[in-house]
């Protein structure tokens, strides 16, 4: 496992409120380059309001949050756009574009970002779906597919540009238990080969494989923070409970 | 009493200053590169194209009431030998820009309105924004630049087709050749009764695109907010075109003063 010195990514005291309510409360982490880090937590606690800090999508009310040493929310567009670049996002609903086709979707950022003929383009979004087992579902639009391959197929489209960076909002919701294990096969896949990862996941059996590391959020701060046998042994209850709740 | 009618005129202010600069922001950025033809290109096919058969039916239907009316007029005086130009200087200068406009607003003002504000609530537009394109250039600018594109285009449509539509009224009636029609309804026509009043409509377009934009990427509570901001377009837009037109018509008439 790579680990670097310097945090991939690192949130310094962040806080964040929408319309009045705390969803984030003085919340600080980090995580080394080329590690797995899998954020748990009860619904509405902020795990994906976590992830959409790293990428730039919200900015914190208070505090930093820093990719690659670059402080997202102060970057200028252009400069936080070459971060993007370097970083693949799952979103809970997939968040495919329904106007293309899901191959379409996928060859997306490649057809953005880079320079190749289709053809290397096709052939690249081909093999990102192929890896998450939609290799036949290039031609089909979104509303043509189950939840759970809409998910893969934006878990392909985050890995198009093979980023340094990888975040997934629940990547095996909605998936049947052998594809689940497929994708967190593929995830840990990714991270032996120097991806960083960030997951948000209420999957404990999928949190235990994939991830390095395990941090819980409650009421929008860390309540415990380890290996999967640190949290099992942890002294807060709530963490406790969590931990067994994999049935 | 005072004090709601207050705060309502300062929302209904604040509105339109967040409308104005959001349409403002998007002229700068289609100036800005990089630039979208292709998105502009399938823009202007969308909402230009897709628009002409409605359109081109409803200049036809115009000309021909026109015309109706026109002759009606006309004949008390002795004049229907004016009922060509009259018909068409009446659908070059106002009738074919406000009318294009409107209906161009009820198709496509509802349609941007309710595409973006379904993107904003699947956060297809933070999706946009995570793989690292612009999405108010992508999804906005574009599509205001192809609203401004096809509006001049769509009203040369109507006024042709309100010409067609008048001749076919005025042949029933009177037998008049199409040579005859046609010389007669451009014996009047001046320049600035076409030019300006059609150009006038990239104004329209501008209004359409940014208002069907502002309030889809502004969307909030689910699908009855999507609802709300493709009706909301049709309404605002069609609102704000009428009274942008009356100072549209008295620019021109300062800017373009008549030479006979």
């Amino acid at each position: 496992m790579k680990r670097d010195s310097e945090a991939a990514i690192r949130l310094d005291h962040v806080s964040k409120s929408f319309s009045g309510q705390v969803v984030l409360d003085d919340l600080s982490l980090d995580v080394p380059a080329g590690t797995a880090f899998c954020l748990l937590g009860r619904s509405g606690t902020g795990k994906s309001v976590t992830l959409k800090h790293i990428i730039g999508l919200i900015k914190p009310d208070r505090g930093h949050v820093f990719v690659q040493g670059q402080d997202v929310a102060a970057l200028p567009a252009r400069e936080l756009g070459a971060v993007r670049r370097r970083m693949g996002f799952l979103f809970q609903n997939a968040a495919l574009f329904d106007s293309i086709s899901v191959g379409e979707n996928v060859a997306f950022p490649l057809r953005r970002h880079t320079d190749w003929p289709d053809r290397r383009i096709r052939e690249v979004a081909k093999s990102k779906l192929a890896d998450v087992g939609l290799a036949d579902e290039y031609q089909k639009m979104p509303a043509e597919l189950s939840g759970g391959m809409r998910k893969r197929a934006g878990l392909a489209r985050a890995m198009a540009l093979d980023p340094d960076i990888l975040l997934v909002d629940e990547p095996s919701a909605g998936l049947d238990p052998i594809t689940a294990d497929e994708i967190d096969a593929l995830l840990v896949d990714l991270k032996e080969k120097g991806t960083t990862l960030v997951m948000v996941t209420h999957d404990i059996p999928s949190a235990r494989h994939v991830g390095d590391e395990l941090a819980m959020l409650h009421e929008g701060r860390l309540i415990a923070r380890g290996t999967a046998d640190d949290l099992d042994r942890s002294d807060n209850a709530l963490v406790r409970a969590f931990m067994r709740a994999e049935a | 009493m005072f004090e709601r009618l207050g705060l309502a005129t300062l929302g209904l202010l604040g509105w339109i200053g967040s409308v104005s600069l959001f349409g403002l922001r998007a002229l700068r950025e289609m100036c800005l590169p990089p630039y979208e033809p292709r998105e502009v290109i399938r823009h202007v096919f969308e909402i230009g194209w897709r628009s002409a058969p409605l359109v081109a039916a409803s200049g036809f239907s115009i000309g021909v009431v026109l015309s109706m009316h026109t002759r009606a007029s006309l004949e008390r005086f002795g004049a229907e030998a004016m009922i060509p130009a009259g018909l068409a200087v009446a659908l070059f200068r106002e009738t074919g820009p406000l009318v294009t406009a409107l209906l161009v607003a009820g198709r496509v003002g509802a349609g941007i309105g309710a595409e973006l504000g379904a993107m904003k609530v699947t956060e297809q537009i933070d999706a946009l924004e995570a793989v690292a394109v612009d999405s108010f250039k992508f999804l906005a600018a574009t599509r205001i630049l192809a609203c401004m594109l096809a509006l001049p285009l769509l009203t040369t449509m109507t006024d042709f087709c309100g010409i067609v539509g008048g001749y076919v009224a005025e042949a029933t009636v009177s037998g008049m050749s199409w040579e005859l029609y046609f010389n007669r309804a451009f014996s009047l026509v001046e320049f600035r009764d076409f030019v300006p009043p059609t150009l006038k409509t990239a104004v329209f377009g501008l209004i359409i695109g940014t208002v069907g934009c502002y309030l889809g990427m502004t969307t909030s509570q689910g699908t009855e907010g999507v609802g709300r901001a493709s009706t909301r377009s049709v309404v605002l837009s069609s609102i704000l075109i009428i009274v942008v037109n009356v100072v549209l018509v008295r620019l021109i008439f300062v800017l373009f003063p008549s030479q006979t």
